[in-house]
């Protein structure tokens, strides 16, 4: 039986609580929008006319236009325009991702159920590839591209970015596989599962929000990676390449910029705000095992 | 035929297999099913035979983003009726990536370009090198593209041992842009020939917290802020390096100028200075947050169509000279620079390509832009043509009307701009070049010293600090290239 | 197994011809430099005080955006682990800076918000009576380190949020009948459990900060401080190869920088043993 001095004792620590709830609550809210705003603000400049974009102090104070939209759209200066560079980033995504995933969640699955000897060098390995100064490596890389014909190719940023992808898919996949009870391979095993039966059947189900959350990852790198594009393409650039267009020895174009960048990462962050939940849980299942 | 026989050459069937990445979207697709390189090299030759079987020649240029260049992007559909035949794809990079790809692609003989934009810095190394085809031939041969109505200097520029390895896009010397009608609330009037002395007092005495005295580049960048500091250093009467190749980076008048570039800025310069460079300098003075600005004369047609409240109000006076510290008169000090288009040796297409660039530096595009009232969603006129490349521009009427106000100072700043001998007559120098040297290292030594001269003037070093720092690198670029003994 | 031939390939090759050019004169403005010179590019930039500088700038920058988007992304975890109204929409506003396209970053923080003038941030200094400040270039290494952290802090926040959730109910229970409070919970349990994830955390992000490159070369050219203020590893091989069209110089930078990160990396690896350990026994 509680007291009376013992219940208003936890009322006052529950009001306490309350109030701290709210302002952890809206702490939180004022730090995300601190943190979200430049991105915020790129979208509202992307509304603006340009003469709109230039003000002191910055202005909220604007008729929202589509005129820099339709500006950054119909024109074909920078390169061919947003569509074809849109078109080349997406072409080379979407290769790049199936390609490590085609590669990387067998190998992944070599090394969690069927260990290779001294497989901690090899992931090391895997690890330590990613540590090679890329910009070291742009001029032999040229001049081999040259060599193979696959300059200004889009395949060239496809084999690239597989490459720069491939061990932390590994790992990653690598991780979630782990999470899997041995029991539940054995016993597909058993029934006289094949090895691809195994791996489609059984696996692939319970791994999917870890795949899920490799891709994104992987689709990040990918569509954002710019210094590897910027040489090995010219007419074929990516969206990173014709933003970075924009940056402009005569001129300024703070709207025009801003609305073909809220386009250029529109797919990515798409993405990812979808994907989220996939993320999380994908990194929590199984990051570290 | 002429294509089928070009593809099964071997350099030519390279070429042609990169341009699968251009192709449709349907065979990207088909191609991704294979997913593997060795499908990737089939389908490029498959796709090396479709664009061969077309009728279109496709040629590629490398170009900045600058305002003129995105124009002609615009207005490509006109070289498309006069060359059904011939497609243009432009690959447009902002001033320092277009340098570095571009002369990766020329220095490794990759050969990705039909054509290249490059400056008469790069143009009389590159030709040294071997590296660009001499045009003088082509050119002089088409009576209709009128070789001798190029400006003399600028041709002059982009020529090396009497062969012209690059044609001029526009052309610039540099001056100085002023608002009337502040300069007449203040009680001072501008001369035609400003010395900076008088600049420096005039803009001491126009500076208000809301409206800066003078706009003046301090981003790093040889082009940048080192491309106004040179021609400020020569009409101190400084110099890079004696004729020896000692750097005098640490002289007496190197050291005047830079101080008082440095003190003007602060005093009496935009705030921010150290982050801003042509279009920043622009967009303030455009939106009249300052009283003057000194940069390149190819700012007088944009300030006149993109504000031309503004642009009514400007007064054009020539670049400043003089010695501000000891008064000595000091030379003509306005710059020489233009943006040309070259065609690296050994490339495929080089008829085509050179219809282009015989296109691209024409009367006819000029007075084609001319015509035009807006470009690309943006309005243009007269004023905004390519300027500095052509006499005839200058002695058109519609142009002369349009550009009243600036362009004499235009045409007798590229006239008169000294790039064999930038700096005073009596000191002698080893180089050519007014806002650079004309040596392959300069791009380093220049971008290392510009680091510098915005340390300066963002008050991260001293100017005797930034001063010390350059001339160790300046000793340090002509010992390794075996200029200083 | 096609992967690691594959990575093979991919990573070593190019890194062969390095090697290779590292041992070579190749100045392209140079023509006929492009032959056998040993170890003399490499003494070159050893004894170069730009490398050396270079060295400090690579280090300082990485640890302070790792160390300080890790800080702020475990904050923003333990508050979003919380349950509260609109918690969704904050993880979405959070997580968005990691999925913007780095060149844009560096793009719209160089003009909209470090700009002079019309830039957001000389607006918000100005409250407190502050006129103008050139952040990219008085405050050059913070201000690429700020951005740094803006695009790392969600990354960093997923990892540690991936923990707090993988966190067993159990054990938090347990400590609940205990009697202990929240902050002696999270010291005893909630913490030694995220470590791990701490430290996944650090080295992935140092993997990839350690490369940057982009951002500095919209921010800042490398300039700032001395004039060379943020001048990386990545920043000074790109000056050797793009401006002094050096590609052995750069090349043999980059085999430097390659052996320092793999000692580092590999010493650094064996540190953080928890990641390791974990799984030496499957």
């Amino acid at each position: 039986m509680a007291t009376g001095v013992d219940r208003r004792r936890r009322h006052k620590r529950g009001t306490r609580q309350w109030a701290l709830g709210h302002f952890w609550t809206i702490f939180t809210w004022i730090l995300a929008f601190i943190l979200f705003f430049p991105v915020l603000w790129m979208v509202i400049t992307a509304f603006k006319k340009e003469s709109n974009a230039y003000t002191d102090p910055p202005t909220l104070n604007f008729r929202p236009t589509l005129t820099e939209f339709s500006q950054v759209i119909n024109s074909t200066s920078f390169t061919g325009g947003i569509p074809h560079a849109l078109e080349d980033s997406a072409f080379v995504t979407i290769a790049t991702l199936i390609l490590v995933l085609a590669m990387g969640i067998p190998a992944a699955y070599a090394l969690a159920i069927r260990p290779v000897k001294r497989w901690r060098d090899v992931l090391f390995f895997f690890l330590a590839t990613k540590m090679l100064p890329f910009v070291a490596a742009v001029v032999p890389i040229y001049v081999i591209a040259t060599h193979l014909g696959l300059l200004n190719n889009d395949w060239v940023l496809v084999i690239l970015y597989t490459g720069f992808n491939l061990p932390l898919a590994v790992w990653m996949v690598r991780s979630f596989l782990l999470e899997i009870p041995k029991e539940l391979l054995e016993s597909a095993r058993i029934d006289g599962a094949g090895v691809f039966v195994e791996l489609t059947r059984v696996i692939l189900p319970i791994l999917l929000p870890g795949i899920a959350a490799t891709a994104l990852i992987c689709v990040i790198f990918t569509w954002n990676e710019f210094f590897f594009a910027l040489f090995l393409t010219n007419t074929n650039g990516t969206a990173p390449v014709f933003l970075s267009g924009f940056q402009l020895n005569e001129g300024q174009y703070w709207a025009e910029l801003s609305a073909a960048a809220t386009l250029c990462c529109l797919p990515v962050i798409a993405a990812g705000w979808i994907a989220q939940k996939q993320l999380v849980r994908g990194l929590s299942l199984g990051a570290l095992k | 035929m002429y294509r089928m026989r070009h593809l099964f050459a071997s350099s030519g069937s390279l070429r042609e297999s990169r341009k699968l990445g251009r192709s449709p979207r349907g065979r990207k697709i088909g191609l991704l099913a294979g997913a593997v390189t060795l499908v990737a090299a089939v389908g490029g030759t498959y796709a090396g035979f479709a664009q061969a079987s077309a009728k279109t020649v496709t040629i590629k240029i490398a170009i900045e983003s600058n305002p003129n260049m995105l124009n002609i992007e615009n207005l490509i559909g006109e070289f498309y009726k006069l060359y059904p035949g011939i497609k243009v794809d432009f690959d447009t990079l902002n001033e320092n990536n277009e340098r570095a790809l571009v002369e990766t692609d020329v220095s490794t003989h990759a050969n990705e370009f039909n054509a290249v934009m490059i400056s008469n810095y790069e143009t009389p190394i590159w030709a040294k090198n071997g590296w660009l085809q001499n045009l003088t031939p082509a050119l002089t041969a088409d009576k209709s593209y009128d070789i001798n109505d190029l400006l003399k200097p600028i041709r002059a520029s982009l020529t090396y041992k009497g062969g012209l390895y690059s044609v001029p896009f526009y052309g610039e010397s540099s001056m100085l842009y002023y608002r009337k009608s502040i300069l007449a609330a203040a009680g001072e009037t501008m001369p035609l020939h400003p010395t900076w002395a008088q600049v420096a007092a005039i803009a001491a005495k126009v500076n208000t917290p809301s409206v800066a005295g003078i706009c003046l580049r301090g981003v790093n960048g040889w082009g940048d802020n080192l491309a106004v500091m040179d021609t400020i250093v020569n009409t101190f009467g400084g110099s890079w390096f004696n004729d020896k190749w000692q750097p005098q980076l640490t002289s007496t008048p190197d050291e005047q100028a830079w101080n008082f570039y440095v003190n003007l800025i602060k005093a009496d310069g935009e705030s921010g200075a150290s982050q801003d460079n042509f279009p920043q300098c622009e967009t303030l003075y455009g939106e009249g947050k300052t009283a003057m600005w000194y940069d390149a004369t190819v700012a007088a047609g944009l300030i006149t169509t993109a504000y031309p409240t503004v642009g009514a109000d400007t007064g054009y006076a020539y670049a400043p000279t003089g010695n501000a510290t000891t008064g000595a008169p000091g030379v003509h000090s306005g710059w020489l620079y233009t943006w040309s288009l070259s065609i690296p040796k050994g490339v495929g297409e080089q008829a085509d390509t050179l219809k282009f660039l015989e296109w691209a530096t024409s009367k006819q595009y000029l007075d084609y832009s001319g015509q035009q009232t807006t470009v690309g969603g943006q309005p243009f006129g007269w004023a905004d043509i390519n300027p500095g490349t052509r006499y005839s521009t200058y002695s058109n009427p519609n142009y002369q009307k349009a550009a009243s106000a600036f362009y004499k100072v235009t045409l007798n700043s590229i006239n008169t701009a000294t790039p064999n001998h930038a700096t005073d007559s009596d000191v002698s120098i080893p180089y050519g070049g007014v806002q650079f040297v004309d040596e392959p290292w300069f791009i380093n030594l220049g971008n290392e010293v510009s680091n510098n001269l915005e340390a300066a003037i963002a008050g991260t070093e001293t100017v005797t600090q930034a001063l010390a720092t350059s001339q160790s690198e300046a000793k340090s670029a002509v010992t390794t290239a075996g200029l200083l003994k | 197994m096609p992967a690691l031939l594959y990575m093979i390939v991919v990573t070593q090759v190019p890194f062969l011809v390095t090697l290779w050019y590292s041992f070579r004169g190749w100045n392209s403005l140079v023509p006929g430099s492009n032959k056998f010179v040993g170890f003399s590019s490499f003494s070159t930039v050893l004894s170069d005080p730009m490398f050396r500088q270079a060295a400090l700038v690579t280090v300082e920058m990485t640890a302070s955006a790792v160390i300080l988007s890790m800080l702020l992304g475990t904050t923003l975890a333990i508050l979003i682990n919380r349950k509260f109204r609109g918690r969704g929409i904050v993880r979405t506003m959070l997580i968005t800076p990691f999925l913007v396209i780095p060149v844009a970053t560096g793009l719209l923080f160089q003009t909209t918000i470090y700009g002079s003038y019309f830039g957001i941030l000389d607006w918000i200094v100005s409250w407190f009576g502050i006129s103008q400040v050139t952040w990219a270039s008085t405050y050059a290494l913070p201000s690429v380190v700020a951005v740094l952290v803006w695009e790392w802090t969600p990354f960093m926040m997923l990892i540690v949020l991936a923990g707090l959730q993988s966190e067993s109910l159990e054990a938090l229970e347990a400590a609940g009948v205990d009697g202990a409070n929240a902050f002696q919970t999270f010291v005893s349990i909630t913490f030694p459990h995220l470590r791990r994830y701490i430290e996944l955390g650090l080295l992935l992000g140092s993997i990839y900060i350690v490369q940057t490159f982009g951002e500095i070369f919209i921010l800042t050219q490398g300039g700032g401080g001395n004039g060379n203020g943020t001048t990386n590893f990545a920043y000074y091989i790109y000056k050797q190869v793009a401006n002094a069209d050096n590609y052995s110089l750069g090349a043999a930078a980059g085999v430097i920088v390659v052996i320092a990160t793999e000692i580092i990396a590999a010493f650094a690896l064996r540190l953080l043993s928890g990641l390791f350990q974990a799984t030496e026994g499957t």
